[in-house]
């Protein structure tokens, strides 16, 4: 038996301690979950000092990089959040990275997700491109009041009344579809993640275990 | 206790083990249910083929082991469908492990289709930072990734010799199980580059990125393992994705009934309390 099969064999147990919290709590699945923790602190602690702060901090650093002494000290302040008494000295660091990402993503965001996505929403009615559409033109209209319906639900200035009322109710109902299909990828996705354990157990473990012993 | 009442009030573990009885038997005899290649993955494909041969193309690793089911297969697709059009595949990963998984793909693929190390394909591994990457590599690849993941300069490298920076690629392919992810590319590789971009995550996210692809920002998206299959029959690879699409239907079809149960159980009570 290979190393790596034992690897397998430890995987396939682990996943199976995890499982059987859908039957209920218990000891097997209390020591996957707190390995799984420990391990995972672990590894991304010994990955981004090897990775992030090696890299980027230690080895400009020792090369007389000294314009790196700056994001040293501003991360150095966050840690200040760890004492209560000097917990201001973190403002510092948190002010740089919060002015940094807003600078950045403002305008970008701006761009890509609200004027390109209005855009993308301002449709003729009536799609004549190449001759009369019928799909494209059902499309459009779905696509116009369904923003325009859901945009008066979050109107909140006036009493959803009357006419405003009406809308604000049409456009619940075009949220509730789209939670609706939300929640049906959730599902998707979450039986996928089952089915990638599933053709583990059974493919990398079950099968080639029957082979070892059946000596095929 | 009525038997509508009892059945309303079901042990959650019988449903666990119609489920896991639902994804295990199609696993084990699959059934080949057919499926249809979905406009968005026809539109990635497309992406990818209508490329002329020699294309760059950059692939972001952004997803980790607990999201594989669903991203690893596209990943393996695309790359399949990358090699046979003898493009040069760029691969970097704004998530740690991303690098890693992308690796794992590599070395399974490119030997199939005598794919170099360094010449047909790189592997500039992981950086933190995000949209600054992004950004980055906007203006200069070699400022964030001066080395590959094994440490080699990438400044030697036959495939990065054309490369300069974002305006270089002909293809963005983001493999997104989060952030930073599909809507950083998008906002800074397409809205500020104008990069074609294609996306590939997991079906949970899948429903928030079908408003860029409306909009043309971008190019195609592969949605959860359902996406990934789509690839697969698309390319005429029999991969884990179109493996899982039975088991992946089979339980569909179990959670709709115990839904449509549910409902009937729960409006017959509601009548008997009047």
């Amino acid at each position: 038996m290979s190393i790596d099969f034992i690897g397998v064999w430890i995987a396939a147990l682990l996943t199976l301690f995890i499982f059987s919290f859908l039957y209920k709590d218990n000891p097997f699945y209390k020591f996957a979950e707190y390995l799984y923790v420990g391990i995972s602190a672990g590894y991304f602690a010994a990955y981004y000092y090897h990775n992030v702060m090696v890299p980027n901090l230690f080895v400009p650093l020792q090369n007389h990089q000294f314009d790196y002494l700056i994001p040293l000290v501003l991360g150095i302040t966050i840690l200040f959040r760890l004492f209560p008494k000097y917990s201001w000295v973190s403002r510092y660091g948190f002010a740089y990275s919060v002015a940094m990402g807003a600078g950045i993503n403002f305008i970008v965001y701006l761009q890509a997700n609200a004027m390109q996505q209005i855009n993308a929403t301002i449709l003729p009615l009536i799609s004549l491109e190449g001759g009369f559409n019928l799909g494209q033109t059902i499309s459009n209209i779905i696509i116009v009041i369904g923003v325009s319906a859901g945009l008066v639900y979050f109107y909140f200035s006036k009493p959803h009344k009357g006419f405003l009322g009406s809308t604000a109710r049409l456009g619940i109902w075009f949220l509730m579809i789209s939670f609706g299909a939300s929640f049906g990828y959730t599902v998707m996705a979450r039986i996928s993640i089952l089915i990638g354990r599933m053709q583990f157990l059974i493919n990398d473990w079950i099968k080639p275990t029957i082979a070892l012993i059946s000596g095929s | 206790m009525g038997i509508t009442e009892r059945l309303a009030n079901i042990d959650r573990r019988i449903i666990f083990l119609f489920i896991a009885i639902a994804v295990i038997i199609p696993l084990l005899h699959p059934i080949g249910l057919p499926t249809k290649v979905s406009p968005p993955v026809e539109k990635a494909y497309q992406a990818m083929e209508g490329l002329p041969d020699g294309s760059y193309i950059l692939i972001s690793a952004d997803y980790d082991p607990a999201t594989m089911p669903e991203i690893q297969p596209m990943m393996y697709s695309l790359l399949h469908h990358a090699f046979k059009k003898h493009h040069k595949v760029i691969v970097m990963a704004l998530w740690p492990q991303g690098a890693s998984l992308a690796e794992e793909a590599l070395n399974e693929v490119a030997p199939l289709y005598d794919a170099k190390y360094s010449v047909d394909y790189v592997n500039l591994g992981f950086k933190s930072g995000g949209s600054i990457v992004i950004l980055a590599i906007g203006s200069d690849f070699s400022e964030p990734f001066p080395k590959d993941m094994y440490g080699d300069p990438t400044s030697e490298m036959d495939i990065m010799s054309n490369i300069e920076n974002l305006n270089d690629i002909d293809l963005v392919i983001d493999l997104s199980a989060g952030d930073p992810g599909i809507p950083a590319w998008v906002m800074i590789a397409n809205a500020r580059f104008h990069r074609k971009i294609v996306g590939g995550c997991t079906a949970v996210s899948a429903p928030q990125f079908y408003p860029y692809l409306d909009s043309g920002q971008m190019v195609g998206l592969l949605g959860g393992m359902r996406g990934a299959a789509d690839y697969e029959t698309r390319l005429n690879i029999l991969g884990t994705a179109t493996a899982g699409m039975d088991a992946q239907s089979i339980a569909h079809i179990v959670i709709i009934i115990f839904i449509i149960i549910a409902n009937i159980f729960f409006f017959v009570e509601k009548r008997k309390k009047g």
